[in-house]
């Protein structure tokens, strides 16, 4: 039996694929030039972006990073480029960014902060990425103890002694839940560690420290600022906002009614009032209301009034992923016959807040962001002492520059958080739909 | 960690309101340091330098009394106040004192309860234009674009000059002096208006200074001085006197340079009282014999002050106009030490 020789007996060999639909060009083709209106709105584009370039790349390296003032860098540019240039005064950046960075904070105490921040990094670090070893979750338990002690100074007592308020109310909580049950336990938990800190915890600080001096030279808050105030006030208002908010938020579904009128209440007010409006009630209000004298740090009062802010927000985020769930989700952990708490643990939460990443990241970097409303009750942000700098005779009238590396600095971090947030919600898509 | 501090704040609250009062030199005292008000930043007049220590004509107001007081120019603590937070900072008790650049009016010695302790600086308000705009008076200004800072009293004089003089003008606002340079410069406005001092450092600020004119036109009355609250009468004549010892040092000759002669003693009487080897005025004010001695020494007299910060040899180049001595033909004026 013969074979037909018109009939293949094997694959024919895959060509590659027309230049055209491969490589650069077919990705120019299908990305840039598919049709005609794409294509003239690709030319369009580029033109922009190639006239902005031009204008701002010249500009840009064509600077001075070695003078003193904003009229030696022109004169520097002029020398080096000819008459008519006009570049960038970077030397502002140069001479200034240790106060850009740390404010008014001590030169010699710079390793505090810096300490701080490498420890925090240290500390975020198994909350982030949860291959690390959850050990470590307990070094980031006692982070903000570390951390105040680092910033503030003062003895380490102080700080400790806040700490073991947390310690005896948590005592508190075991001991009294088996016996008499969960909500007095609660309520005496909450009782015990309030008595600790109002009556017992300065005493006890200072009678320790009498024994045992063990304290770094303190630092005033006033003396906070630049990016490390920044910092601090928006990872304060990040970090405690997220617990708050959920607790608002599960508050605001409860079936108990001045519970969910009590978190309703508070949620509705504090997204009436700008931040703008709490940060005034801060430094001003709080100032007419207490007793003159009283040494209520400025920088802890704004902390809490930006944390009660981002928590309304929050609540209210973290609300939409509860309402998101399917109703079968709950009626199923109540089948399984776990309480509310362990319902709320094992099954709703995890699934809520995997819904709630975006908004919650999207939260946070506005958090972070507002923290420069502060320079309007005069506290020294990054954009407080750009004024600041301007009012030096040497740099007044330089503007875009400082603008231009404090922008830098904040896409910095609200760009890191925004990547991370998306690394995220990939490592949770579990789902198959 | 300042939770104690709260908690017993918040219940002593009602109690203790208003319990402030006299006293504000023993507080300043036992507290080491003496707290003062200035700008967030205001060229010539307070600004931090790249270490972090404020300098300026404001700022040497209160290191004087500072001085005065310890002995000691450092120790003082800069509180940094903005147009809205000067006035609660000072009631509230935050701040001993403002030097900040602040206008005496009658609403806010009388209304808001200050004590205006005197004047460190005559200002007013003027005009800057470009060169090419061919301008020498404010009259001709009929139809101009001006960039203004809103909610200033600059906004109001503006309106008042405007309208009396039957002129038209398009006010461009803005919102902080930054911001007014870059539009002034970006051809926004034909004209800037600020306080004479402000217009000045800000064309020292520009790339070529010349092609801008400042009108000769004041139109308005802006003496600025330090303050202090109502109720502690005490405290206002300390900082009063300071500043008094400051402008009569520079009439008597008193400079930084030659104190330590005169201070062993000289013919003049006054300047001996001054400065504590006659008569006993440190001791009327609580302090020691040689309060004004420190003060002086602490950044020079009056006119030192004026010369090191705004001065004609300083990039801001201020002359001293109303601010010379009155026996100079200004406004300077200190009331006799006896």
């Amino acid at each position: 039996m013969t074979q037909a020789a018109y009939v293949r007996t094997e694959m024919a060999p895959e060509k590659a694929p027309p230049v055209t639909s491969s490589g650069i060009i077919g990705w120019m083709r299908k990305n840039l030039f598919d049709g005609w209106l794409n294509s003239i709105l690709t030319i369009v584009s580029l033109i922009a972006v190639g006239a902005l370039l031009y204008e701002i790349l010249p500009w840009m390296f064509r600077s001075s990073w070695t003078a003193n003032s904003l009229n030696e860098c022109r004169e520097q540019i002029k020398e080096v480029y000819g008459p008519d240039a006009s570049g960038a005064c970077w030397a502002v950046i140069r001479e200034r960014y240790a106060q850009l960075t740390f404010g008014f904070y001590p030169s010699e105490l710079y390793w505090r902060p810096i300490l701080a921040f490498i420890l925090l990094l240290g500390a975020l670090a198994p909350v982030l990425f949860t291959s690390l070893p959850r050990k470590l979750l307990w070094f980031s338990g006692l982070y903000p103890f570390i951390a105040t002690w680092l910033l503030w100074g003062g003895s380490v007592w102080g700080p400790l002694s806040a700490l073991a308020g947390f310690i005896f109310g948590f005592a508190a909580l075991k001991l009294i839940t088996p016996r008499y049950g969960a909500i007095l336990g609660v309520i005496s938990a909450i009782v015990v560690a309030i008595l600790w800190w109002v009556a017992i915890s300065g005493p006890v600080a200072t009678t320790l420290e009498s024994l045992i001096p063990i304290s770094l030279e303190p630092v005033k808050s006033r003396n906070f600022g630049g990016f490390m105030l920044s910092v601090t006030i928006g990872i304060t208002g990040i970090a405690a906002s997220l617990p708050i908010g959920i607790l608002l938020a599960l508050g605001r579904r409860s079936d108990l009614l001045i519970v969910k009128a009590l978190c309703v209440g508070f949620i509705e007010f504090i997204r009436g009032v700008p931040l703008i409006t709490l940060l005034f009630v801060a430094s001003t209000l709080l100032n007419i209301f207490l007793p003159p004298g009283t040494d209520f740090d400025i920088i802890v009062r704004v902390m809490i009034m930006v944390t009660l802010f981002s928590a309304a927000y929050m609540a209210e985020v973290i609300r939409g992923g509860l309402a998101a769930l399917p109703r079968g989700q709950y009626e199923a952990a109540d089948a399984l016959g776990l309480d509310y708490w362990q319902a709320q643990r094992l099954v709703i939460m995890p699934q809520a807040l995997k819904i709630s990443i975006p908004g919650i990241v999207g939260t946070f970097i506005g958090l972070f962001k507002d923290t420069t409303l502060v320079m309007i009750i005069g506290l020294m942000d990054p954009l407080g002492l750009s004024t600041a700098i301007r009012a030096n005779q040497e740099w007044n009238g330089i503007v875009w520059e400082l603008y231009g590396f404090i922008a830098l600095v904040f896409w910095i971090f609200c760009f890191s958080m925004s990547r991370y947030s998306m690394y995220l919600e990939r490592k949770l898509q579990t789902e198959n739909h | 960690m300042k939770k104690t501090v709260f908690l017993g704040a918040l219940a002593v609250t009602g109690l203790a309101a208003g319990a402030a009062a006299a006293g504000t030199l023993d507080d300043v005292k036992a507290r080491g340091k003496l707290n003062c008000g200035v700008t967030t930043g205001l060229a010539g007049f307070a600004a931090p330098d790249a270490n972090g220590v404020w300098e300026g004509f404001d700022v040497g107001v209160c290191r004087a009394v500072a001085a005065a007081i310890f002995g000691d120019p450092t120790a003082v603590e800069f509180i940094p106040t903005t147009g809205k937070t000067r006035f609660t900072a000072l009631a509230s008790g935050e701040v001993d004192m403002l030097a900040r650049n602040t206008t005496w009016t009658f609403t806010r010695d009388v209304d808001l309860k200050f004590e205006f302790v005197g004047i460190n600086y005559y200002d007013g308000q003027g005009f800057m234009v470009p060169k090419s705009l061919g301008v020498s008076s404010a009259k001709e200004l009929d139809g101009a674009t001006v960039c203004i800072q809103t909610g200033t009293t600059t906004e109001l004089n503006l309106a008042d000059f405007f309208r009396s003089n039957n002129m038209s003008y398009e006010p461009v606002p803005i919102e902080t002096n930054a911001e007014a340079q870059q539009q002034f410069l970006a051809g926004a406005c034909d004209v800037y208006t600020t306080d004479a001092s402000g217009l000045a450092a800000t064309r020292a600020t520009f790339e070529n200074p010349g092609d801008y004119v400042i009108l000769p036109e004041i139109i308005s009355k802006e003496p600025l001085g330090p303050l202090v609250r109502h109720g502690d009468n005490a405290w206002g004549d300390l900082v009063r006197w300071t500043l008094n010892a400051l402008i009569a040092a520079e009439e008597l000759g008193i400079t930084s340079a030659n104190i330590d002669e005169l201070r062993k003693g000289t013919n003049n009487p006054e300047i001996n009282r001054i400065l504590g080897t006659e008569g006993n005025l440190g001791e009327m004010l609580g302090l020691s014999a040689d309060w004004a001695y420190n003060a002086i020494k602490a950044g020079g007299n009056y006119g030192e002050l004026f010369e090191k910060n705004i001065g004609e040899n300083t990039p801001i180049g201020l002359q001293r106009g109303l601010n010379a001595q009155w026996k100079d033909g200004g406004l300077i004026y200190a009331p006799p030490f006896r």
